[in-house]
């Protein structure tokens, strides 16, 4: 059922497990290493930014909600498996370190330490309140899940529950983001103020390891979400459950004349993708290996809504290639490996007018090409948008473009 | 009354057995030549009473100008020349010079005080009475009362006052002191804090029973008012009871005794708890090892035993009592200008965020229309405004030339946007916001690549530079003045444009029914496009008003728009006063906050946005909501 | 007969203008009712009302045989009692496809985890298939509902409200933009319709609301101003007065 209607889940899949597969054989781990760690580093961060993008296309491509705090979540994810890999690792270093003393460690002594060594750069030596579990894996990844999703459950409900939707519900989800970043700004809120968490990339109880291999397990593991999560979502979009959030976004007051709950089916998607998004941060951040509260800024989660909407918002694959097709080439261009271009007068250095290109190709994308890159695809499939003469397909700000939609 | 102490006075500076100068210093050679600041007081005050010549030698005894000749006398040395300390004249010869340290200078100041509050000279006088002001003790109170009778009828003010202030401090009858405090209510002077504060000094005191005459601020009961830890520790400081041992102390000595793997007979491995550790230091505070350290009962008995309190060093019940009256006075006071002083920055925050969302109340509020890159606006204005400084040397002239080219620069700006975006994207505000947001990184990416990352300095003129204040505490600087100025000012304009111009009927009528509008004979596309130009170049206008006091950096304007949608949303779409009510409520709000947590900006405004998100809860539509049949729903 | 729904004393006002004014109104379980007045009358405001989406400052709406009050619920629990409601302009969804509105629209639970494992079966796939062929779709089913001409986003409207299964249905001029051989096929529907359930039709088309041939309730300024069949109404120099005079 899932595949006839969509069989792009098939394709998406094959393409997702010969790029890993590829990947995996030119890695330094397992294959020839043709690719350096880091670039393997990078494609995994990358496939976690397109697993954001999906959440982000389900609740905003779909349900109509721009939320401008998914990339909230998405780090809130990423501290809470922080939390974990950080005290896991100072709680080795410091064992160790103890274990060389005449008299063995008591348990308070060994988690003295361990604040000591986390909380120092702050000021602080005891333990907040909030790291009580950050020794237990099992705790810290149900976390992943519970804080972020326990978070956008409450500011969904009493965003919805007034009916804020629209601009205001965009604004208002930018200043919560906001308000958690300038909240895990200070350093005595108990995650590190500026310094935020650092050395993820060294995977407690794995230390042996060279990070060539675990950059290629979490290239695997953030294959293998972004996947699971296609089918979730795919599964999500098409049946009669995807027929109401389409609904929603279109017109959701006459969706709430059908009988339909509008604030719970929002509320609903919110925190699912708020959760998608915990988990993508979760593998990301210990590829990334440091996370801070300038992750948090508003303006990442406006990024999230661009690579969307460059995608193509509405598709699945849409956000999963504006995301993957954004985030390379803003790499590849900030990484100062783009080709400066001499224009006699004055040579365009790439690493500081990306930006420009970005802005200048999203407004053009936004004015001219409401379906992003996904057009291409379209016009592959031989797929139109209907002739409307510029109506939108429903009365509510989320509905879909003229141009975004299918005839 | 003052008489008696004139009496008191004599006797005290020219005791019976007064001697003239020479004798004494004769006397008191040895002392003179190598002063002890324990012992040279007596000497001291026999020079001061000794007469004529005392209070020269004094003086320039204190100034390290007195010298001992080769023949011994004293003499004051006077740049290369010296006289006779005593007599006056002239001496030759080498004159080695005495070298007083600052223990006894400080005595010989004291010493000298008296004599120079009654000086002759009112300068002297006065520096005399400075000094005092500064460091006075309990000696020279009835000096300052002997010379009360000042000629001169400011200094006898002064004196009169610092009379009162040196009683509280230094008179022995209580009742007198009372009198003094009680003589002050009103004041909220420093100095009047600085003589009661001392007063209310208490310190905590451990005992098996409170004396009688203590005079106690407050009994503190083990466990509430201080820890265990702290009583304890409060005991063994008193050398009442026997030091507990720190845990490192434990680990320490455990360590020091480890013999064969065991320390006591436990195994090194087992003491990885405080139990283990506890039985193996006790197994060696019994072999002898280890002196033993006081255990859990020791301590409970200990606490027991003690009762513990706070203690005024004042003795007397009565001069605390009044002392913390007056003071409690003095804080109310102080929170009251304290509160007038919040005020001020508060109005002055809410006129910033309501002239960096007053554009966007015009593109937003009215036409509907949300503009991302309304900070980078601000941010154009602001270098707009640097840029006319680097032409134009005069700061005044340049920011006269500045204030209408940030308008026109953004405006222009604006009706750019309009025209190539917004106008496309009419009935799209989430794409308009999308949109508008990619031109605002572009705008801040541009503006690091022309004018660089470090910031760049927008210098206010002079006259702007000052602050205007009432009484010590309330002070505001000119520059928030100016800004408020120009947020009412735009205020008045808008209403203006709104309310009285042909311009603001097409405006309003626009934003109403465009439809309609068209149908009359207005341009709507022409009249939205004006509409957001002239939003946009207000945001230019409060770009330079921002940059005189903040960095102007091209981040400058991202700061600002969370806090301008805010103070939009929060007053109500579509209304101007109501703008102005959201910034009101959000700058006195911030204010407010960061008067509970002074230390945290952060913190503040976190807990204002929370609030904000609370309150949009209960009035969705904002302070003064929109009104009308259409807009429910 | 009892009353399915029970409107005593409401009213309510916009900054100032009544537009509602101590209403009162009750419908039987199987009854047809038009409602005519002229503009601002009142009765978009009415219908509002009953269907949840605007509070009114005083009254009572009573419903079903336990008479409760559908003044605390919301919209989407309104239309769960059983009130569906038919918008003058068409509102469908147009980016789905006609199963897709019908399938949305059919009697079932309505949660959000109930519709995610939700499935077609073939009981709900024939109803959309009967129902489609009812209102003249058959053909269409697997179009876009943005597709279609003005009168079938009509017919597919009625369509969606008739897999409601709603007991009440409240029509807003559903003579608007058809053609007199709809207009004849509405008539005919309204009246079957109203046979099993209770249907109230606003309508300012006279001709058409003499076709329904039911009683008629006039509202003016908020208020009832004459009820009974249209002839009695149209006798009633008040109505006149507000229709042809001023």
């Amino acid at each position: 059922m899932l595949i006839r209607k969509y069989p792009s889940v098939l394709i998406f899949l094959a393409v997702l497990a010969v790029f890993t597969l590829i990947v995996t054989i030119m890695s330094q781990a397992y294959g020839t290493g043709a690719i350096p760690t880091s670039t393997i580093k990078l494609f995994g961060k990358t496939l976690c930014l397109a697993l954001a993008a999906l959440a982000m296309d389900v609740v905003w491509g779909y349900a109509g909600i721009l939320s401008l705090g998914h990339m909230a979540f998405f780090a809130l994810g990423g501290y809470m498996i922080g939390m974990w890999l950080m005290y896991a690792r100072t709680e080795e270093i410091v064992t160790a370190t103890l274990a060389n003393a005449p008299i063995p460690p008591t348990p308070i002594e060994v988690q003295e330490g361990i604040a000591g060594q986390i909380f120092g750069v702050v000021g602080s030596t005891d333990l907040p309140l909030a790291w009580s579990f950050a020794g237990s894996l099992q705790i810290q990844l149900l976390l992943v899940l519970l804080v972020p999703g326990i978070f956008a459950l409450l500011f969904g409900w009493l965003a919805f529950r007034s009916r804020v939707n629209g601009v205001y519900l965009s604004i208002l989800t930018q200043a919560m983001t906001l308000a958690l970043a300038l909240w895990l700004f200070q350093n005595d809120s108990g995650f590190r103020g500026n310094n935020g968490l650092s050395g993820l990339q060294n995977i407690p109880g794995l230390t042996d390891l060279p990070q060539s291999t675990i950059s290629i397990w979490f290239l695997w593991a953030s294959a293998l979400a972004l996947g699971v999560t296609y089918v979730l979502a795919s599964w999500l979009v098409s049946g009669k459950f995807g027929s109401v959030i389409r609904a929603i976004r279109d017109d959701e007051a006459r969706v709430r004349f059908l009988g339909y709950s509008v604030e719970g089916y929002k509320l609903f998607i919110f925190t699912l993708t708020a959760m998608i998004c915990a988990i993508a941060g979760a593998l990301y951040y210990p590829q990334a290996g440091i996370i801070n509260p300038a992750e948090l800024a508003p303006i990442a989660s406006i990024y999230l809504a661009v690579w969307v909407a460059i995608g193509g918002r509405g598709r699945l694959y849409g956000a999963v290639i504006g995301a993957i097709f954004v985030s390379l080439l803003s790499s590849w261009f900030t990484g100062g490996k783009a080709p400066d271009v001499n224009l006699g007068f004055y040579t365009i250095n790439w690493v500081d007018w990306w930006q420009v290109l970005l802005g200048v190709a999203f407004v053009l994308v936004t004015l001219f090409a409401p379906r992003g890159l996904s057009s291409i695809i379209d016009a592959v499939a031989g797929l139109r948008h209907p002739m409307r003469r510029g109506k939108d397909l429903g009365p509510d700000l989320g509905a879909l473009r003229e141009k975004e939609a299918e005839a | 009354m003052r008489r008696i102490f004139l009496c008191l006075l004599l006797i005290f500076a020219a005791p019976a057995w007064a001697q003239d100068l020479q004798t004494v210093l004769d006397a008191n050679r040895d002392q003179i030549e190598k002063p002890s600041r324990q012992t040279i007081g007596p000497v001291i005050n026999e020079i001061a009473a000794s007469g004529d010549g005392a209070v020269a030698f004094l003086e320039a005894w204190a100034d390290r100008r007195i010298g001992m000749a080769e023949d011994g006398r004293f003499a004051i040395i006077d740049g290369e020349a010296a006289i006779d300390a005593v007599t006056g004249a002239a001496v030759t010869g080498d004159v080695k010079a005495l070298r007083p340290n600052s223990g006894v200078r400080g005595l010989i100041a004291a010493a000298l005080v008296p004599a120079l509050l009654a000086d002759p000279d009112i300068s002297r006088r006065r520096a005399a009475l400075d000094a005092l002001g500064r460091d006075a003790t309990a000696e020279h109170l009835p000096a300052l009362r002997a010379s009360l009778d000042d000629p001169d009828p400011g200094l006898a003010a002064r004196k009169a006052r610092l009379e009162r202030l040196l009683t509280i401090r230094f008179d022995p009858d209580p009742a007198a002191r009372v009198a003094a405090i009680k003589g002050f209510s009103g004041d909220t002077s420093t100095d009047l804090q600085a003589a009661l504060n001392p007063l209310l000094a208490s310190s905590r005191i451990a005992a098996t029973e409170l004396p009688a005459d203590a005079n106690v601020l407050q009994q503190l009961s083990v466990g509430s008012d201080l820890t265990r830890d702290e009583a304890y520790r409060l005991l063994v400081d008193a050398g009442l009871a026997r030091p507990r041992l720190s845990d490192a102390e434990q680990k320490a000595a455990l360590a020091a005794n480890l013999v064969d793997g065991q320390v006591g007979n436990i195994p090194v491995a087992n003491l990885d708890s405080p139990d283990a550790r506890d039985r193996a230091y006790r197994a060696l505070a019994a072999a002898g090892t280890v002196p033993p350290a006081a255990s859990a009962e020791d301590v409970d008995a200990a606490l027991d035993s003690y009762v513990f309190a706070d203690v005024y060093v004042e003795p007397s019940a009565e001069v605390t009592d009044a002392a913390r009256a007056t003071l409690n006075g003095l804080v109310f006071r102080e929170r009251a200008q304290q509160g007038v002083d919040l005020t001020l920055d508060a109005l002055s925050l809410a006129s910033i965020y309501f002239l960096a969302a007053i554009g966007l109340a015009i593109t937003f509020g009215v036409m509907g229309v949300i503009n991302m890159a309304h900070g980078e606006f601000i941010m154009m204005g602001a270098y707009t405004g640097y840029v006319a400084q680097t032409f134009i040397a005069n700061k005044t002239a340049s920011l006269i030339v500045a204030l209408p080219a940030a308008f026109i620069v953004t405006a222009l700006a604006g009706i750019v946007l309009y025209r190539l975006v917004i106008r496309h994207l009419m009935h799209r505000p989430l794409e308009t916001l999308l949109a508008t947001f990619g031109v605002s990184i572009a705008l801040q990416q541009l503006a690091k690549n022309i004018f660089g990352t470090q910031a760049r300095p927008l210098t206010a003129p002079d006259w702007l530079g000052g602050s205007i204040g009432w009484g010590e505490i309330v002070s505001i600087s000119t520059i928030r003045v100016a800004i408020f100025v120009l947020a009412l000012l735009f205020l008045c304009m808008f209403l203006y444009i709104t309310k009285r111009t042909r311009m603001g009927l097409n405006m309003r009528a626009v934003t109403q029914n465009p439809g309609m509008a068209a149908s009359m004979g207005i341009n709507p596309d022409r009249v939205a496009m004006l509409t957001f130009g002239l939003g946009s170049g207000i945001a230019g206008i409060a770009g330079v008003a921002i940059g005189l006091f903040a960095q102007v950096t091209s981040e400058l304007g991202q700061g600002y728009i969370v806090q301008s949608f805010m103070t939009v949303v929060v007053g109500g779409v579509g209304n101007i006063l109501g703008t102005l009510a959201g910034a009101a409520m959000i700058g006195g709000l911030q204010k407010g906050i960061e008067v509970l947590n002074p230390a945290n900006t952060l913190a503040a405004q976190t807990w204002m946005i929370l609030f904000i998100i609370i309150f949009i809860q209960f009035r969705p539509r904002g302070i003064f909501p929109t009104r009308g049949r259409f807009v429910e729903g | 007969m009892s009353d399915l729904l029970e409107v005593s004393g409401i009213s309510k006002s916009f900054d100032g203008f009544k537009a509602i004014n101590n209403l009162s109104f009750s419908i039987a379980e199987a009854e047809l009712r038009a409602i005519i007045g002229p503009n601002g009358a009142g009765k978009t405001t009415f219908m509002d009302i009953v269907t949840g989406k605007t509070r009114p400052d005083e009254g009572q709406v009573r419903w079903g045989e336990l008479s409760r009050s559908l003044l605390r619920m919301s919209e989407a629990q309104i239309a769960r009692e059983g009130i569906g409601r038919k918008f003058q302009r068409p509102t469908v969804f147009e980016d789905q496809s006609v199963a897709d509105n019908l399938t949305m629209a059919l009697k079932a639970p309505r949660g959000a985890f109930s519709v995610l494992f939700w499935k077609a079966g073939k009981a709900s796939r024939a109803r959309v298939e009967e129902l489609a062929a009812e209102v003249g779709l058959a053909e269409h089913l697997n179009r876009k509902a943005g597709e279609l001409s003005h009168g079938q986003k009509q017919w597919l409207e009625i369509g969606m409200l008739l897999a409601q299964e709603p007991r009440l249905l409240l029509v807003d001029e559903p003579a608007a933009g058809m053609t007199l051989a709809e207009r004849e096929q509405t008539t005919t529907l309204l009246k079957r319709l109203a046979e099993t359930r209770a249907v109230v039709v606003v309508e300012h088309d006279m001709e058409f609301v003499r076709r329904l041939n039911c009683k008629v309730t006039v509202l003016h300024q908020g208020a009832v101003l004459a009820e009974g069949s249209l002839d009695h109404v149209s006798a009633n120099p008040d109505v006149i007065e507000v229709y042809l005079g001023r």
